[in-house]
């Protein structure tokens, strides 16, 4: 079972992403109408921890639990893809009121409408698979 | 101490712990980035017969199909057996702006306007939540990640294209929520 300490992972996500209700559409509408500060609360204390471990990480140049050492792939340089990809997300983000994690920590909570919401993104997913070679990157 | 589990929890237990989970990943050789799940199940329902952009070895990618469905049984324990019910503390200008839209307060997690069965089974809100997620899917590919993995893990690791990608989001999002919104609810 080397699988186990995955799905535990993701338990100790869902139930976060529940308990901070960051699942909720509700929340997500508060943010982008900058209401509280809830939602950036929780992205500015991962984003500045996160921040802090990675510099660790490599700083120390820690390895994994097999000795690997832990290597950072650095995204791909461009504008466009960027710009276009993120603001084609943002769209759907506040429209859906969930982004990929909450989609799914969702149907936990039985709101099965998000299994609508799930068939659209593995859509979306694969016309850009098919035509993304023809897209500005 | 359930009484207090079961209460909603302030947002830095749960900057906390998003941050523990990217730790935890990378000690386990991996990154954290939720949506490219959505590729891997392309991928293992055999859409790489017909795009190359599916055609790895998609099984190399299970951990983060056991993460998703350890996402899944996380929210039915939080539904199950840690929530007190409530219906989610939004601030008080939130309800009065989605009043507004004919969006009525909060009554649990999810707005019965786009959530509840009846509502989604309309042609409105079956194309909200299809094209909504349309969008997230082919957003979150063409931008190379999500909020998990260009927010969070891209931006813990300093990287000007997931700056650029959450700006991204933001004026999605804004436009979403100021010039869609209105014209559809």
């Amino acid at each position: 079972m080397k699988g186990i300490k995955f799905i535990i992972a993701g338990i100790l996500f869902g139930i976060v992403m529940s308990k901070s209700e960051a699942i909720s559409w509700f929340r997500i509408q508060e943010m982008f109408r900058f209401q509280d500060f809830h939602m950036y609360g929780i992205i500015g204390t991962a984003v500045v921890l996160g921040t802090i471990a990675t510099f660790l990480i490599k700083k120390f140049k820690l390895r994994d639990y097999q000795g690997n050492p832990i290597v950072f792939t650095p995204k791909e340089k461009s504008i466009p893809r960027y710009i276009i990809g993120g603001t084609i997300f943002g769209l759907g983000w506040a429209l859906t009121g969930a982004c990929p994690g909450p989609m799914f920590v969702n149907i936990g909570y039985s709101y099965w409408a998000i299994f609508i919401a799930i068939a659209g993104a593995l859509s979306g997913t694969y016309l850009y698979g098919a035509i993304k070679d023809r897209l500005p990157h | 101490m359930l009484e207090l589990i079961r209460q909603p929890w302030p947002w830095y237990t749960s900057g906390i712990v998003i941050a523990f989970i990217m730790v935890l990943l990378l000690f386990f050789g991996k990154s954290f980035g939720f949506s490219s799940n959505l590729r891997t199940i392309c991928s293992a329902c055999g859409a790489g017969k017909n795009v190359k952009f599916f055609d790895f070895d998609w099984r190399s990618q299970t951990w983060n199909l056991l993460f998703l469905v350890g996402a899944v049984i996380g929210g039915f324990i939080s539904a199950e057996f840690l929530s007190s019910g409530e219906p989610v503390q939004i601030s008080q200008a939130t309800i009065q702006d989605l009043q507004q839209l004919g969006i009525s307060s909060p009554d649990g997690m999810q707005p019965q306007e786009i959530f509840s069965l009846s509502a989604a089974f309309t042609l409105k809100g079956f194309l909200i939540l299809l094209l909504g997620g349309f969008a997230i899917g082919f957003g979150a590919r063409y931008a190379g990640g999500c909020t998990s993995g260009h927010a969070i893990s891209g931006i813990s690791n300093l990287q000007l294209p997931s700056l650029i990608a959450v700006i991204g989001f933001f004026i999605g999002g804004l436009i979403t929520t100021f010039v869609l919104l209105p014209l559809i609810f």
